[in-house]
């Protein structure tokens, strides 16, 4: 299968997915309690429905968010609420957060499976929002409000993002692997609840095995309902994944700058996402369970978990056999893209794709120095923006002045900073950047 | 601005830390909690701003490796000239390296020497110079080369020319007989020579013209009768067993060099490629007694032109960025070099084409901007204001 790509940029950094490949997804048991931040969606944080010392069910609401952009937050276990407090959190310093402790004898819940064909898009929408579900690809936009574009906007394609082009991670590709029926039926809710035919599944080609497996399972749903799932190859290059990337890729449409996929008619998924949305459509399952790839050389043992929300970083590294003694950092997400946690007491959120302890052969602690004009920025960066000049400009104070270059195009994947052998921090700078633009007015 | 207090802007970026055996309880290998924390043990690890991963190559690698790749033409020129070559080039660069290191102690900046950059300016500056010259001389080229165009203007990355070429444009205009006076013919080792080229004062006994003298002076008859025919010129050429400047007599080690820096990725064709070609078609058309009957190979493969189109040309810090601005500025090289070459007062232009061009590239990096992916449907806020 010949493999599509993005027309400029992009690198090709080292994978490490050899690590976690081939680990079929496990189930971690519920820990002892759950931290569940009010905020692991883009938007507002949601307002706490419960109190505390107050007793709740697994899948039960405990956080909604009523006027502004999020989405509900569920309890992952059954237990007793134990506080409502500010606990530290992932991408956040701190955020408020609802702390549940489990009940050890209370039985799993269980769901019945029904089935979604005989309800109307508007009630499979119904069920995506109050299910929670975000964008589990790592931004957690609310996808209620993705899936409902204004009407002005022609939507013909849905494009599902298998593409996992961040080094480690293998949550999606495991999920494709071993569940891809479950994957292609929620390609055939979202392609339902949109009103559209075509669905776009793309897969980058260091996953043979995936890409074979979602072709079986979306040419034996092929033709029900008039809809079609087609399985696309892409070249394996980072970022692949991105939105803008992975839409000209599949269907050679520029989404503007500024502009959203739904400008030129296509709705972005994750595979996750879509697992997800098929859980709440023919289950009434909530989003409180993720599955996350924990890797890299500094954990005893690397897994690919399903684990509670809310369970802390710790109890997972104590399921795992714990860390070796050459831990550096431990990042949350993808190493291009992903924050370095400074404490191991946060939760696993919605949006959590995986979990890298890395030892100081595997992450670059060295410190910078000046531009050489090498241009290799130029070259990697897949939007055509010239990093080192915003560098330039943050380091000489003129930060404001940099909107010319495109800064607010810069989706941060790191691809110029991976290539730097200045070492500079050239995603830091475009974000400082960014800051001083907004702040300048 | 408030995030930047150094001028390398260290603080925000890096918490270097040591992990401390006491932050583990040991044989179990397990984290530490926040009760833990709380009792005064302070998360221990790295925190710094993504990407986590980086590509392996460092701008120390960069130097080293071009510095590296210039191991065999140091190496014929001992053969060439003698341990002169050899001497000079050491000497240009410890003072290289000395200034650098003097400035940046003298501007309060973290001494940063050992990036390779003073080292591999040390050996262009000695490559560009004649062997025959006074030892003192590259020290005096070095003050100009890395005081005055590099660490005046920034340090490294904000010099506007190559800093080689400045040394040896000074050494040029400041000491003229110096430098076109002590070209050294080959070291004829059968008669163990070795003596003369350390002699400081034999050096008004061995003077000779270069190649490109004689063509400018003479005409290609001339050059054709000193050196037996194009087609021993060529390979005389190419293997550099002549006189001329320490590093440039040898076209074909400047090319393999060349090449080896292009496998690592380091260097592009697009440069080389332009300067050269351009020299070689304009010569080819102006370089003869009437249009169309230079010699272009001749021109190509002598003077510094390999050495600086592989090597001057290509500095990341004083030539553009893009491809397109890389071929505009090549070409730009070359024009200039034809041009002094046959209307102007010396017979070889390289350096100082490439100086003129240097002035150039910021303006070209301004006019050759990398596409846009999908710009803005919008121009940007701030083209409107």
């Amino acid at each position: 299968m010949a493999g599509s790509t993005f027309p400029k940029g992009g690198v090709h950094p080292e994978e490490h997915k050899e690590l976690t490949e081939h680990l079929a997804i496990e189930e971690m048991p519920a820990p002892a309690e759950v931290v569940l931040p009010l905020s692991m969606h883009f938007g507002a944080p949601a307002k706490p429905v419960v109190k505390k010392k107050q007793e709740v069910q697994e899948g039960e609401v405990i956080a909604t968010v009523e006027k502004a952009l999020g989405a509900t937050i569920h309890s992952s276990v059954t237990g007793v609420v134990k506080a409502i407090e500010p606990r530290p959190h992932p991408t956040m310093v701190r955020c408020e957060a609802v702390v549940i402790e489990t009940n050890p004898e209370a039985p799993p819940r269980k769901y019945e499976p029904e089935d979604w064909r005989k309800l109307t898009g508007e009630q499979l929408l119904a069920r995506v929002k109050d299910a929670g579900i975000v964008g589990l690809g790592g931004a957690g936009f609310p996808t209620h409000v993705k899936l409902s574009p204004p009407p002005t906007a022609k939507v013909d394609t849905l494009v599902l993002n298998g593409a996992e082009c961040e080094p480690y991670l293998t949550t999606d590709h495991r999920i494709m692997l071993e569940q891809p029926e479950k994957v292609v039926e929620g390609v055939q809710i979202l392609l339902k609840v949109l009103g559209i035919k075509r669905g776009i599944i793309g897969i980058e080609l260091n996953k043979p095995d995936a890409i074979n497996a979602m072709n079986k399972a979306a040419q034996k749903s092929s033709g029900s309902d008039g809809a079609t799932v087609q399985v696309q190859g892409m070249v394996v290059k980072y970022p692949q994944g991105s939105e803008k990337q992975l839409i000209y890729s599949l269907t050679q449409r520029s989404v503007p700058g500024g502009g959203l996929p739904f400008d030129v008619g296509v709705i972005v998924q994750n595979i996750s996402t879509a697992l997800a949305i098929y859980e709440a459509a023919t289950l009434n399952k909530p989003l409180y369970e993720k599955i996350a790839t924990f890797s890299g050389r500094a954990i005893k043992r690397q897994a690919n978990l399903k684990v509670k929300v809310g369970t802390l970083l710790s109890d997972v590294v104590a399921y795992l056999g714990g860390t070796t003694d050459d831990l550096l950092k431990i990042v949350s997400g993808g190493p291009m893209m992903g924050f370095a946690v400074s404490n191991i007491d946060v939760p696993v959120v919605k949006t959590t794709s995986g979990v890298l302890f890395l030892n100081k052969d595997e992450t670059d602690t060295d410190t910078f120095g000046p531009c050489i004009h090498c241009g290799w920025c130029l070259e990697a960066c897949p939007m055509g923006l010239l990093p080192k000049e915003v560098a330039i400009y943050v380091e000489a104070g003129k930060g404001h002045l940099t909107e010319k270059f495109g800064v607010f195009e810069c989706f941060e994947c790191g691809c110029c900073a991976y290539v730097c052998p200045a070492k500079r921090p050239l995603v830091q700078f475009a974000r400082l950047a960014k800051i001083a633009i907004k702040k300048h007015g | 601005m408030e995030f930047f207090e150094g001028g390398t802007g260290e603080t925000f970026l890096h918490k270097k830390v040591s992990l401390g055996s006491d932050f583990y309880s040991g044989e179990d290998g397990k984290i530490e909690t926040l009760e833990q924390r709380d009792r005064g043990i302070e998360p221990q690890w790295a925190v710094s701003v993504s990407p986590h991963i980086r590509m392996g190559k460092t701008t120390s690698g960069i130097m080293w490796t071009v510095s590296a790749s210039l191991i065999p033409v140091m190496l014929l020129s001992i053969y060439n000239f003698g341990l002169r070559g050899l001497i000079i080039t050491l000497i240009s660069v410890i003072s290289c390296v000395v200034v650098e290191a003097i400035c940046q102690k003298a501007m309060g900046r973290p001494i940063a020497v050992a990036d390779g950059s003073a080292v591999l300016t040390g050996i262009l500056m000695a490559f560009v110079i004649p062997p025959g010259v006074p030892y003192w001389l590259p020290a005096v080229g070095a003050v100009a080369a890395i005081f005055i165009n590099k660490e005046l203007m920034g340090g490294l990355g904000f010099n506007v020319w190559n800093p080689a070429l400045v040394g040896r444009a000074f050494l040029m205009a400041a000491f003229p007989v110096a430098m076109t006076a002590a070209w050294v013919p080959s070291v004829d080792w059968s008669k163990s020579a070795l003596n003369v080229y350390l002699a400081p004062g034999a050096l008004d006994a061995v003077s000779t013209a270069t190649p490109l003298y004689i063509l400018k002076h003479y005409g290609l008859g001339a050059l054709t009768e000193k050196f037996g025919g194009l087609t021993t010129i060529y390979r005389d050429f190419f293997v550099g067993l002549r006189p001329g400047c320490i590093g440039e007599t040898s076209s074909g080690l400047i090319l393999l060099g060349g090449l080896f820096l292009m496998v690592r990725g380091i260097i592009t064709w697009h440069i080389p490629v332009s300067t050269i070609g351009t020299v070689a078609l304009l010569t080819w058309i102006f370089g003869g007694e009437s249009w169309f009957t230079g010699q272009p190979l001749v021109a190509v493969l002598s003077g510094g032109l390999m050495l600086g189109a592989f090597y001057m040309c290509t500095d990341y810090v004083t030539s553009p960025t893009m491809k397109s601005g890389q071929i505009v500025f090549g070409m730009g090289v070359g024009l200039l070099t034809v041009l002094i070459r046959l209307k102007g007062g010396y017979p070889e232009g390289v350096a100082y084409a490439i100086l003129l061009m240097n002035c150039l590239t910021p303006a070209l990096d301004e006019w050759f901007q990398p596409k846009r992916f999908a710009p803005p449907k919008q121009a940007p806020v701030a083209a409107v204001k």
